[in-house]
């Protein structure tokens, strides 16, 4: 651990400003994962950055018909939220799979994007890893490796990213609004985190000196037919070994519109767009939910320990498609799997 | 006459705890507390090259970095590092001693500052250089060169050509991975030391342990070290052995003459011991009528390259079931670990685990019910010792437990119960435990107010000894449970054992039956000596104390009052020190025993497992209190569904080191992972066990819950999975 500067942003253009004056700073709201990190010797920042007392903590639906999230509501309110709750259920049970409740309490909505991966070797400052340390080698790939990657993992990193409500996000094609030196800018979700390639200290393409400032959800909130359905080695508060968010829109027995997320398995919430393609106009079955989860499996690798994961994906999407499909989604109370 | 003992009585620290006023050995503050933090070796075998602490003493509030190097003198000798629980074998880790690096997480320096923050802060700027050496921590790469060691467990007949011929056969292994203990509590010591005398508060499981440890690693004289541990936040076995951390806290403290606390992480407790990886094979041998004729179990576990620790994993089937054949053998592995140590029901929670699957097995080789063929097997001698029990209503527990359970409407085909999209399964195991009392010595201080100071120098870990204590005494001797003040968990306090095995509740119960006797003795003389006494001509045992009173025990008309009695013989206070009588007698085993069944429910796509109902019956003698006895079995049964489905340290043998030491990542069950438990306690009267009848129930509760869990998830999936934890991937072949 080392010591660190404490200082509060008063707004989002002093937190901008604070962060950019010193490169080893960090923003710090809920700090549920950075404090740990610190703790760990993982992080260790000249100066933490207080945020959590931005004015960014409300809800409200927006004039496109969406809902704008902004950066500091704690999980918890997100998840309880009746607009979430309401439209964009997906959402809302998403997050209340995740942590336990005292840490949604804290936990806010940007922290969450931002969270770092769970991979063994990442906490531990024994071992190499290029996420930490970059040029150090991923202990992972030839280690234990039962909660890593099989999807668009690289020779140098194979690590997760442990989010529920990103898996959420990603399937409901939500927008990051970020502001930086430069101004706003919004960042589609799928490009909001990145694939490890030779960069896996890097997690996500917000920059530096930027901070998310809101959450954009788009007016469709699928909230007839979906489903957020988390496999794990115990049946609370674990990282997913694999999670599913299903989005459907049905006419009838007939697949209009599909959206499809895995988390636990990939650098980022996993989705495919011929998976998706694959369900377009076809019925609501057995036969066409395979055939998504085999295009979304495409390329899937295991390493080991991990090597299950891919079989569970698979029928993991089937189950979480078919829960859509018919309107009973997987309850976060009841720990029995519908 | 009892009221109090056999009555759900609520702890009587519960407040304390509760309101925070009950202190732990972290807890207590003194005026120029130093901190301490530890810097833990990296790498799992080599040698210190060379410790750069330059960095740590640069930080502000930094007093010292203690190493090897500049550590106080301590011992020398191995011999003096040996407590009470040292292994038989082998040389006792000395902390600080020397440059040796014998486990990855070993402590290696002391950083010493004003406050903990900047003491964790400068340990992180500690630069350690190593001389590493070839290690290995893999059981399974290792196996070759287990070698075994000496078990009393004797064979009898010829197991291996009764195996052979027999109609039946069951052979399998079983394995059960390292395992930690994980309680909520950090370990913590707190050293003062003032003028040569030595306080220390401790969290452990022996308070005189500790300190006979500390006397003889620093060389010091008993009356001038004492430790106290008045409250435990769980140990489970990993405070029984004196931990590093005092030793640490001691030298600093003896290096500083100031008071030092140390207090370590969740990580480094990681490296302070744990249930050893154990593989066990288990061959039976059966008649056709389900009655057994050979029976071979062996161990494969864990040890330190520097001690040999072992426990009887092997035994157990010789309580439980009868077999004219049987043979056993305990083999060890020697890896580059910290010494294995004792958890909750050790040797038995992973013997009887292997020993009841397989059971199990030779059940569905039977084509017989698992409760019938233990029948058939039951045995009503120790078949090793060949002595009848105490007691033993294991036969009851097989009874209730099934009975409450509802086993009759089970079918017994795998795969043949089921509930939409899961598979159903009931599985069921037998428990067994030692019945043991130790020598422990009570002190009674009745005091002419009617007030009662109960003391000995147990550590009360959690499990209710304060209340239990509490209850006994206030029966004995007449009082109100309100003026009994129990005091416990310091070394200056009458001589008493570990808190462990099992066997506190009976040996500090049957001692206060002694020394109550004894003060009763006292105040019936005062009475008699009181004019036209009415107990005139009584012996100690012709009255008893009750109400405030003593009482023939004939005609409850004539009594005098306690008060009455010490006011006429000018006695403000009676103070009484009498030991329990622990039998010489090797006529009797002495055990506990259970029956367990569980239901799981799996889903049959996703292989997610659920413990939806669990029913442990236990037959452990005389119930003190059933509402703690019920939570110590609860407990032990929350354990088992951990052993059996979550509970794995995760080794990178590439490094030696323990990849997932925080309790994120070490699963544990969750509420969500408990369901329905039931907890029966079945009928034992035991007059021969010791005078109150009491068997212990500290570690029955998780003995045999794996095992009801491995087979119902074996009734539930047709998949026999033996090797732990249950993991959904074990379960489905998903790829």
């Amino acid at each position: 651990m080392t010591p660190f500067q404490y200082a509060r942003a008063n707004d989002v253009a002093d937190a901008i400003k604070q962060i950019a004056t010193d490169p080893s700073a960090k923003f710090i709201a809920g700090g549920t994962n950075l404090i740990d990190l610190i703790k760990y010797d993982v992080e260790g920042p000249s100066r933490l950055i207080d945020i959590s007392h931005l004015p960014l903590r409300s809800i409200e639906p927006t004039s496109a018909g969406g809902v704008l999230i902004g950066a500091m509501v704690p999980n918890t309110d997100l998840a309880y939220h009746p607009l979430i709750e309401g439209r964009y259920p997906l959402l809302s049970r998403a997050i209340l799979s995740g942590a336990s409740q005292q840490l949604r309490n804290m936990a806010s909505t940007g922290g969450n994007l931002l969270q770092r991966t769970r991979c063994f070797y990442y906490y531990d400052t024994a071992t190499p890893c290029n996420k930490r340390e970059p040029g150090s080698g991923c202990s992972a790939i030839d280690g234990v490796n039962r909660i890593n990657a099989i999807l668009g993992t690289s020779e140098a990193c194979i690590a997760t990213h442990p989010s529920d409500m990103c898996v959420a996000l990603a399937a409901l094609e939500a927008t990051v609004h970020v502001t930086g030196p430069a101004g706003a800018r919004t960042i589609a979700f799928a490009d909001f985190h990145r694939l490890p390639g030779n960069t896996p200290q890097r997690d996500t393409n917000l920059e530096p000196d930027e901070i998310i400032t809101a959450i954009e959800l788009p007016p469709k909130g699928f909230s007839a037919n979906y489903s957020y359905l988390k496999i794990r080695d115990r049946l609370s508060y674990a990282f997913a070994l694999v999670s599913v968010a299903a989005a459907l829109e049905l006419d009838g027995d007939t697949i209009k519109e599909a959206r499809l997320a895995l988390g636990g398995v990939a650098h980022k919430p996993w989705r495919s767009s011929a998976a998706e393609a694959a369900l377009l106009g076809q019925r609501a079955d057995a036969t066409a939910f395979a055939k998504a989860a085999d295009w979304l499996l495409h390329g899937a690798k295991g390493y080991g320990h991990n090597n299950f994961k891919i079989g569970l994906a698979r029928r993991a999407i089937i189950r979480t498609l078919d829960q859509a499909a018919r309107g009973t989604p997987q309850s976060n109370s009841d720990k029995k799997i519908r | 006459m009892a009221s109090h003992i056999g009555s759900a009585t609520s702890r009587v620290d519960g407040r304390a705890k509760v309101t925070g006023e009950a202190k732990y050995a972290g807890e207590f503050n003194v005026p120029g507390l130093v901190h301490g933090y530890v810097v833990e070796s990296t790498i799992p075998k080599g040698r210190i090259v060379r410790i750069d602490t330059s960095g740590a003493l640069e930080v502000d509030g930094v007093i010292d970095v203690l190493t090897h190097r500049n550590r106080p003198q301590m011992a020398d000798k191995d011999d003096a590092y040996k407590d009470e629980v040292a292994t038989e074998k082998g040389s006792p880790y000395r902390p600080l001693y020397d440059d040796i690096v014998l486990f990855s997480g070993q402590p290696l320096a002391l950083v010493l500052a004003e406050d903990w923050e900047t003491a964790r802060v400068a340990a992180s700027l500690v630069k350690v250089e190593y001389e590493k050496a070839p290690h290995i921590t893999d059981l399974h790469a290792e196996r070759a060169n287990a070698y075994a060691i000496d078990k009393p467990e004797k064979p009898r007949g010829d197991a291996e050509r009764a195996f052979a011929s027999a109609a039946l056969r069951h052979e399998a292994e079983y394995f059960i991975p390292t395992e930690h203990h994980n309680p909520m509590e950090l370990f913590a010591s707190t050293a003062i030391w003032d003028n040569g005398q030595l306080t220390v508060y401790d969290k452990t499981q022996g308070v005189q342990n500790v300190q006979q440890y500390l006397c003889s690693v620093f060389k010091m004289k008993p009356d001038a070290v004492r430790v106290m541990s008045p409250y435990m936040g769980g140990g489970f076995g990993s405070g029984l052995r004196p931990q590093y951390q005092v030793v640490l806290a001691v030298l600093a403290a003896r290096a500083l003459n100031r008071p030092v606390r140390v207090m370590l992480s969740r990580a480094q407790m990681y490296a302070l011991g744990h249930r050893p990886a154990t593989i066990e094979r288990l061959a039976l041998g059966a008649n056709s009528d389900g009655t057994l004729d050979a029976m071979t179990h062996e161990a494969i576990a864990v040890t330190s390259q520097f001690e040999e620790f072992a426990r009887n994993d092997t035994g157990w089937g010789n309580l439980l079931y009868k077999s004219p054949n049987a043979k056993f053998e305990h083999k060890l592995v020697k890896l580059d670990v910290p010494t294995s140590c004792d958890m909750r029901a050790p040797g038995a929670a992973t013997g009887v685990y292997a020993l009841e699957c397989a059971m199990d097995e030779l059940a569905v080789a039977l084509k017989m019910d698992p409760v019938q063929l233990r029948l058939q097997c039951y045995s009503d001698r120790d078949q090793g010792a060949d002595i009848p029990y105490t007691s033993k209503q294991l036969r009851e527990c097989y009874r209730q437990g099934a009975a409450a359970f509802g086993w009759d409407k089970r079918t017994a085909e795998p795969r043949s119960m089921r509930e939409g999209s899961d598979l159903v399964g009931w599985g069921m195991a037998s428990g067994v435990w030692e019945a043991l009392q130790m020598p422990a010595t009570v002190r009674i201080v009745l005091t002419a107010n009617g007030h009662a100071e109960v003391a000995t120098a147990a550590s009360d870990i959690g499990t209710g000894t304060y209340t239990i204590m509490a209850q006994v005494a206030a029966d004995m001797l007449g009082l109100p449970i309100d003026s009994i003040n129990v005091k416990l968990g310091d070394s200056t306090l009458p001589q008493c054992p570990l808190e462990g095995g099992s066997w506190i509740a009976s040996s500090v119960c049957n001692a206060i039956a002694n020394t109550a006797r004894a003060v009763r003795g006292d105040l019936l003389k005062l009475a008699i000596g009181m004019k036209d006494s009415p107990l005139a001509g009584a012996g100690v045992d012709d009255v008893a104390l009750i109400d405030g009173k003593i009482v023939s025990k004939r005609d409850a008309t004539r009594a005098v009052s306690i008060a009455s009695a010490m006011q006429s013989g000018n006695a403000d206070r009676i103070t009484r020190e009498e030991a329990n009588k622990v039998a010489e007698d090797k006529s009797h085993a002495r055990n506990v025993h259970s029956a367990i069944f569980a239901e799981v429910k799996v889903d049959e796509q996703l292989g997610v497992i659920r413990v939806t109902r669990v029913v442990n019956a236990v037959a452990a003698g005389r119930i003190l209190n059933p509402k703690t006895a019920h939570s110590q079995v609860m407990g032990g049964v929350v354990w088992g569904i951990g052993m059996a489905l979550h509970e794995e340290t995760l080794f990178d043998h590439r490094f030696g080191r323990v990849m997932n030491a925080n309790i994120a990542e070490y699963h544990v069950p969750v509420h969500a992972d408990v369901h329905d438990i039931k907890v029966i306690f079945v009928d034992e009267p035991d007059e021969i066990v010791n005078p109150l009848g009491i068997k212990g129930l500290g570690e029955i509760g998780i003995v045999g819950v794996a095992a009801a869990i491995a087979n119902a998830v074996y009734h539930a999936t047709g998949k026999r999975v033996r090797d732990l934890p249950i993991t959904l991937d074990k379960v489905v072949q998903f790829n």
